[in-house]
């Protein structure tokens, strides 16, 4: 029964440990409210054929204006119908709460929405991109926040959904009853790429999750390895959005005036080849050029300044909003590989004339 | 002037004087004009150019979705387009359709009034709402905005795309929602003829008196507040925006507080037209005169309480989402009570089957469905999976096209012989019904079964095991819109080539059709004085005509 409905209604399979006691309330009010749309839709039906008359040419009242109203049976249905309504909320509440209540013995996992993409942090310390890695049989919470905007984490074959809100942690909990890989989508739009922002769920039977702790995805079964590598595709998927959506925003926000992106020389460093390289600074010293030091550079540019280019870049802290930050980072990496030239700022046509180049080695 | 065959009159028209249509010609009659009717035709014509502007967008986005990936727009247009879509059928098509056509034009006669309480105001609300909606669709179009209708930080605060501008408009077609809600109020307050006491105010009145209540009171929250996403945008206040220190869910609920009351805003007027349908129709007085009129004031109010189920997964408390969900299904017995009292009115009537009427029956059907699947989703642990996928969406299209488009066309097949003094033609009539009726199933009855598969909304691409759902619903949308186009071709034929009509074709007893076919410009010559209810068929037709008589 559960099994036919289920097709029927087009639900996904039940594979958290509430799914199944929440598609039961879902049968039920689907069935009753169904039932009652269609109850009253032919009691209408039936009322406009039985009672039909041809427009009459007499001025007199026909005999049915003088009947009096089934006031008494609209009365009866509507008080029923309110305690169907009371069986919903009092079966949709309790529901609701063990949806929201985590048990003790939970395993934490950190879950952080990007545009867009899932990061998924362990206790232990390693991080996973788009496949989240659980025992199966075991309660999951998952402590979630965003890094810019409001996204929502969603599993169907799970029943669960919550928002991912930036600047607040929200949380979730499931407990997958069998191994498996089980898409998570993005329920909230998000931008671009809302609708590629997916990833997996890859329930691993206990005795795999622990080797897969030990050994990473190489010692995972077949399923896991082929449900990440579709993750992997789906996330490259929504990729390339990133980077030429850091090319706008550098553009809008004029960086591309003194920055290229091809290698060429110019006021300020290229931004080709200039992600994770080792930068020498004007002050002595080096900095790897990571994500810190980018955004370090973008909202205090003199604070480590690129030894040789002149301190005239502003500071664009308040200015650029941090979806930029990290799309113009993302277009960083995208051109990493692309060859850097000559260290030689630009000033006025006379290369090399005022610093010595130096080499910035990747 | 030529003579109408006015049988079924009230004793007071004057059949002498030229009608409103005729009563001034030129262009600076129309566009100065302080006529309640010729200010509701131009919303007519205003409103249904959005109507089938907002229906292209809907078409270009479900031929996008015909295949999992891209088809024939990239994904940035797309999220333009059903922001688009939404921003036109909300504020431009559904919020002003039903009450400034329908209740700009009946409302005044119904009341036996010569106009509304201040007709200026009335025709600065046109102008308002024609700048509002230029502005609106211009920042849309070349602002690119992109948030959908809902405007959610910090993606609305920190996209790329314009989003002040957009705002703007929006916050002046609010200012022209609050002049005609506050005319229609007063209006309903000071206008009525001698003999309309409370009791005898025709049902369509009592629904748009209620939907200006919910305007006056739920369209400031929502001017201002989207106004703050605007200026946040630009300025960087950080209202909504936590990396300033702001807070999103803070707009999610002054934004729902707004937009739960709008969804009656845009429904309640659909259900005084159908109580106005259905007892012409049935030839009866409705089952409970008082149990229709008061569960739209209970609506207003109620509706005001229920705004959380939009958040039950933004992290509400348990404790929240269960006075919510209760408030919700409160909400939705009071439309019950319309829906049994329409059932009941129905019994032992005289029902007179024509376009109308096939329009309430699909009314009817969709109606209950799509509040049924509210009451489904208002509960709270099944919502969580429904939340922002297709079953959302097939939900409030039930509701808004299903029930109030339905109505919307029901009021243009009933009053067009009043407003034009022309009979459009009825088999067309019912044809183009059918049509709307199979092509609305086939678009969004399949988006319930997606939703329930998990496919969440606002998807440019999708995963591909729900491609044969979406090929169903994009077939049904070019049915609907097919159909749509020919029930508006067979209204404007028949204002040129329809056979004349009679004043009052129904045989109503409702007091608009008392005036002449076309009513003349100050509807009355003289007020009237009414001794009558507005649905007293237990009257003969004398009777009635002699409880109406002349002021002295
Ligand atoms: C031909 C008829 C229509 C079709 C085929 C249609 C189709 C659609 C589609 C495909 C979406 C986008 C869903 C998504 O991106 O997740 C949508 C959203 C929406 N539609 Fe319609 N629609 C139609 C008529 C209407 C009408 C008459 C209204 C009037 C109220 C309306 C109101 C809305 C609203 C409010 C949204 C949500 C917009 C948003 O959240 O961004 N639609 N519709
Ligand atoms: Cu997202």
């Amino acid at each position: 029964m559960n099994e036919l409905l289920r097709q029927l209604l087009f639900l996904p399979e039940q594979r958290s440990s509430l799914a199944r006691e929440i598609d039961g309330l879902h049968y039920f009010v689907i069935l009753v409210t169904m039932g009652g749309a269609a109850l009253i839709t032919l009691i209408g039906g039936y009322f406009l054929i039985r009672y039909r008359r041809r427009p009459q040419d007499t001025p007199r009242p026909h005999p049915g204006a003088f009947a009096r109203p089934a006031l008494f049976l609209e009365t009866v249905s509507l008080f029923a119908l309110g305690f169907l309504f009371l069986t919903f909320w009092t079966i949709g509440t309790r529901q609701f709460a063990d949806l929201r209540t985590a048990p003790d013995d939970a395993l934490d996992v950190y879950v952080t929405g990007k545009q867009w993409m899932w990061k998924f942090g362990y206790p232990g310390g390693d991080s996973e991109i788009s496949v989240l890695y659980v025992p199966a049989h075991r309660p999951v919470r998952l402590i979630m926040t965003s890094r810019d905007v409001i996204h929502s984490f969603y599993v169907p074959a799970f029943r669960i959904k919550q928002d991912v809100i930036p600047g607040r942690y929200t949380t979730a909990w499931f407990e997958a009853n069998e191994p498996g890989a089980y898409p998570i989508l993005c329920a909230e739009f998000c931008g671009t790429s809302h609708s590629e922002m997916r990833g997996q769920v890859i329930a691993l039977d206990p005795v795999d999750y622990e080797r897969w702790l030990a050994g990473g995805l190489a010692s995972a079964p077949a399923f896991a390895q082929k449900a990440a590598a579709e993750a992997e595709n789906e996330l490259a998927e929504a990729e390339p959005t990133m980077p030429s959506r850091g090319e706008l925003a550098a553009a809008k926000h004029g960086c591309l005036r003194c920055h290229t992106l091809d290698g060429t020389p110019h006021v300020g460093p290229s931004w080709a080849g200039l992600y994770r390289a080792v930068v020498p600074l004007e002050s002595g010293g080096e900095r790897v050029a990571d994500e810190a030091y980018i955004t370090e550079s973008i909202m205090d540019p003199l604070a480590a300044l690129h030894r040789g280019f002149p301190p005239v870049m502003p500071s664009y802290l308040g200015q650029i909003a941090p979806p930029d930050v990290a799309a113009i980072i993302e277009l960083m990496k995208s051109i990493r590989d692309v060859p850097h030239g000559p260290d030689v700022p630009w000033d006025g046509g006379v290369p090399g004339s005022s610093v010595t180049p130096e080499g910035v080695t990747p | 002037m030529m003579a109408h065959e006015v049988e079924g009159t009230a004793p007071v028209h004057g059949a002498h004087e030229v009608d409103y249509l005729r009563a001034g010609a030129g262009v600076r009659s129309w566009l100065l004009t302080t006529d309640h009717k010729r200010i509701g035709l131009m919303f007519y014509v205003l409103v249904v150019l959005m109507l089938l502007l907002g229906g292209a967008f809907a078409l270009v986005l479900r031929t996008e979705l015909l295949t999992p990936g891209p088809t024939v727009i990239s994904a940035a247009i797309y999220n333009r387009m059903f922001t688009l879509h939404g921003v036109v059928m909300v504020w431009l098509f559904m919020i002003p359709s039903i009450p400034n056509i329908f209740g700009n034009f009946v409302l005044p006669i119904m009341i036996g009034a010569k106009d509304l309480a201040f007709p200026r105001l009335n025709l600065a609300s046109l102008y308002v709402y024609a700048i509002g909606a230029v502005v609106t669709l211009a920042a849309t179009i070349a602002g690119g905005a992109d948030t959908g209708w809902t405007f959610y930080p910090p993606y609305s605060t920190t996209t790329p795309a314009g989003v002040l501008p957009v705002v703007i408009g929006i916050f002046i077609l609010g200012v022209s929602s609050i002049m005609t809600a506050v005319n229609f109020i007063a209006t309903t307050h000071t206008m009525r003829a001698r003999g309309i006491s409370w009791g005898r105010v025709p049902l369509f009145v009592w629904a748009i008196y209620s939907t200006s209540i919910i305007m006056l009171l739920a369209t400031p929250v929502l001017g201002l507040t989207i106004l703050l996403v605007g200026l946040d945008h630009v300025y960087h206040f950080g209202v909504f925006d936590p990396t300033l220190g702001g807070d999103p869910v803070l707009f999610q609920h002054l934004f729902w507080f707004y937009s739960h009351p709008a969804v009656y805003i845009m429904v309640l007027p659909a259900l005084g037209v159908i109580s106005e349908v259905v007892c012409t129709f049935a030839q009866r007085q409705p089952a409970s005169y008082w149990a229709i009129a008061l569960s739209s004031f209970g609506i207003a109010l109620i509706g005001f309480a229920g705004w959380g189920h939009h958040m039950f997964v933004a992290g509400m408390s348990e404790l929240d989402a269960g006075i919510f969900g209760a408030f919700s299904m409160f909400i939705a017995i009071f439309s019950a009570i319309k829906v049994f009292t329409w059932v009941a009115t129905l019994h032992r009537g005289a029902i007179q089957f024509n376009t109308p009427m096939l329009y309430f029956f699909w009314f009817l059907f969709l109606f209950v469905f799509g509040g049924m699947t509210g009451v489904a989703v208002a509960t709270q642990s099944l919502d969580v999976h429904w939340h922002d996928t297709y079953f959302v969406v097939a939900h409030f299209h039930f509701i808004m096209v299903g029930g109030t488009l339905t109505a919307f066309l029901a009021a243009a097949h009933y009053w067009f012989p009043k407003m034009f003094g022309r009979a459009y033609s009825e088999p067309m009539g019912l044809l183009t019904s059918f049509g709307v009726f199979l092509g609305f199933i086939l678009t969004f009855l399949p988006q319930f079964l997606a939703g329930n598969a998990g496919m969440p909304r606002r998807y440019y691409s999708y995963p591909a095991q729900y491609q044969w759902l979406n090929v169903l619903s994009t077939g049904g949308a070019y049915l609907l819109a097919g159909a749509l186009v020919l029930a508006l071709l067979n209204l404007l034929i028949a204002l040129r080539w329809g056979p004349r009509a009679s004043a009052n074709p129904w045989r109503s007893r409702s007091y608009e059709w008392m005036t002449p076919p076309i009513p003349p410009e100050h509807n009355f010559p003289v007020t009237p004085v009414i001794d009558r209810g507005p649905y007293d068929y237990h009257l003969t037709e004398e009777e009635a005509h002699a409880r109406v008589s002349t002021a002295r």
